[in-house]
């Protein structure tokens, strides 16, 4: 399967990344030929073979269910491109 | 007096210890190098006056004896560490301008034992390359020059740090590798370069690029620097789930153990076609360097290699895919408003604010993790992933560490391999494997190439065993006994 200017689309949408159809054309031959190269793996046998998500050999620890940290709005406000009254301001998303 | 930029870390401790120059003296020494070496664009952001105040601070504190291990010693930050009060911007456009309210762990476990920070040094954008070409503030130089008088790449994605240590502006350097980069880079600067074991230092506080690859670790001219800078950086951390609660050994102790009867493996599948004959040549002379010293070498197979960089050209984007959709243009940094809907805003702020090579990956990352390609790339590549591991631990129950090249070339010009993305990628041919499988592993400075560049080699270690590592590294340093230094720093010395 190779990856066309639609699926170059496709993806970048779901990345969220806008795109002209230029640059979609610029990518399809960039990404055909990573994916080509990533086609090697279909020849590796991996019958019975567990998927490795994590090398740490062991299970993640849970912290107790409890307030550690907070009271602090300003850091947290302190890098927003656009805040207003202790809230991020975007774009209008309900009519 | 004595050049204080051109000391060790280890040097530099004693000097300071006993008073022969203060830490506000080695700081401004420092400085000044930072200010003549301006051309090779190693910082994003330079912090002198922090210096200055930290170095004045250590002074304090060896007056009364409250020093720590590291104390009043000047490094460069990776500008992917968040620094308190710092700009922090991963290379990207994206993160211009942002100013982290917290420090990382492992620059708050370097402050805590008395570190001097000099500023936040470049790095490809994202820490996604092998050349800090694809840096938003520029490339950086690599203090070596070519004998064409070509600027080369300092290698990455930590470019910037290996080159404020070799152009001797910083003693050391806080790097991270996720596929080679530190390793690679310090091969490229004729330096020493070592990742730990997943786990061992935090990545709380670190831009995540892939994180179930990402690790923190040292760059320095020595192996015993690095295990100085190691000894301060890890650390179990609660706030990072995949730090480990282990204990830390004393690595400078392990420094100096006897390599009599430790056995050396060489993994047949490094000798790759095309391998320039200068680096086959280092490899053999190191197998050699290694048998002087009392150690055996066995000749092993990681019969999986060649599957190692598609495995982390699928693993590696995925995450990184997944990571990078906090840039929202919302909470900090960049924001493009085209005045539409809250996803314009989105995707015009993403389009502005990363460059092509984070673009071509998270697309090859949402790809390979969407509908329908999802068993076939991501569950494949994590299968072929657990290969990888299983070779690296059958080989060790014939060997104690490995022994590689660390990079496929010596540096190269700015602007080579960039016509094709799978070319860079090759760089890391000889690193990836053992980020894939957790392990630690440690670049040394073991020679020069006929054009007289840095050439590395790279010893690989059990999961937890960075004594060993360091161990074997301290003893190739001794053997390849290293002098050279980078034309740019030759030349302002004359």
């Amino acid at each position: 399967m190779s990856i066309d200017k639609d699926t170059v689309l496709k993806v970048a949408n779901l990345n969220r990344l806008a795109i002209s159809d230029a640059e979609a054309e610029k990518f399809v031959p960039e990404l055909n030929n990573i994916m080509g190269f990533i086609e090697q793996l279909s020849e590796v046998n991996t019958d019975n073979v567990e998927p490795l998500a994590n090398v740490v050999d062991t299970d993640l620890p849970l912290r107790k269910d409890e307030v550690s940290d907070g009271q602090c709005q300003d850091k947290v406000l302190a890098n927003a491109p656009e805040s207003m009254q202790g809230f991020y301001v975007v774009p209008k998303v309900v009519e | 007096m004595t050049n204080l930029t051109h000391l060790t870390i280890a040097e530099a401790l004693n000097g300071l210890k006993s008073k022969d120059f203060s830490a506000l003296e080695l700081t401004e020494a420092h400085i000044a190098a930072m200010d003549t070496a301006k051309g090779l664009n190693a910082f994003v952001t330079e912090t002198p006056e922090k210096a200055i105040q930290q170095a004045k601070e250590s002074d304090a504190r060896y007056q009364n004896g409250t020093n720590g291990a590291l104390d009043g010693i000047p490094l460069a930050i990776k500008d992917l560490f968040c620094t308190e009060g710092v700009q922090t911007t991963a290379s990207s456009h994206i993160l211009e301008g942002f100013i982290p309210p917290y420090e990382s762990t492992v620059t708050s476990n370097l402050f805590r034992d008395g570190a001097v920070m000099l500023g936040k040094t470049s790095l490809d954008e994202f820490a996604m390359g092998s050349s800090n070409t694809t840096s938003h503030f520029g490339n950086v130089i690599n203090p070596w020059q070519g004998q064409d008088g070509k600027d080369l790449v300092p290698g990455g994605s930590s470019g910037g740090s290996a080159a404020a240590v070799a152009a001797r502006i910083s003693m050391g350097a806080t790097g991270t590798d996720t596929g080679g980069s530190i390793r690679q880079p310090a091969a490229f600067c004729g330096l020493a370069g070592l990742k730990p074991t997943y786990g061992r230092c935090s990545r709380w506080g670190v831009v995540a690029f892939a994180s179930s690859l990402d690790q923190p670790g040292p760059i320095a001219r020595t192996a015993e620097d690095c295990a100085i800078l190691l000894q301060s950086m890890a650390g179990h951390d609660p706030k990072d789930s995949t730090s480990a609660p282990r204990d830390i050994p004393d690595y400078t102790a392990a420094l100096n153990g006897d390599l009599k009867g430790l056995k050396i493996g060489i993994p047949k599948e490094y000798r790759v076609e095309g391998m320039p004959i200068e680096i086959e040549n280092l490899w053999q002379k190191g197998m050699e360097w290694m048998q002087d010293a009392g150690a055996e070498i066995v000749d092993v197979s990681l019969p999986h290699t060649k599957y190692a960089l598609p495995t982390y050209y699928i693993i590696a984007p995925a995450e990184a895919s997944s990571n990078l959709a906090r840039y929202d243009g919302v909470r900090y940094g960049l924001r493009v408003d085209p005045e539409g809907t809250l996803d314009d805003m989105y995707k015009a702020t993403r389009a502005e604010g990363f460059g092509d090579e984070v673009k071509r990956r998270i697309m090859i990352g949402a790809y390979v993790l969407s509908a329908g390609y999802y068993d076939a790339y991501y569950i494949k590549a994590q299968k072929v992933r657990r290969l990888i591991l299983n070779d690296f631990m059958n080989a060790y129950k014939q060997c104690d560490v490995l022994l590689t090249p660390t990079a496929p070339s010596a540096a190269f010009a700015i602007g080579e391999n960039e016509d094709d993305p799978i070319k860079m990628y090759l760089n890391d041919v000889f690193t990836v494997p053992a980020s894939l499988a957790g392990l630690p592993g440690m670049s040394v400075a073991a020679g020069l190439s006929p054009e007289g560049l840095p050439l590395g080699l790279q010893i690989l270690g059990r999961p937890w065993d960075e004594e060993t590592v360091l161990k074997v590294g301290h003893r190739m340093e001794q053997q390849a006994n290293f002098k050279s230094l980078p034309q740019t720093v030759v030349a302002k010395a004359a």
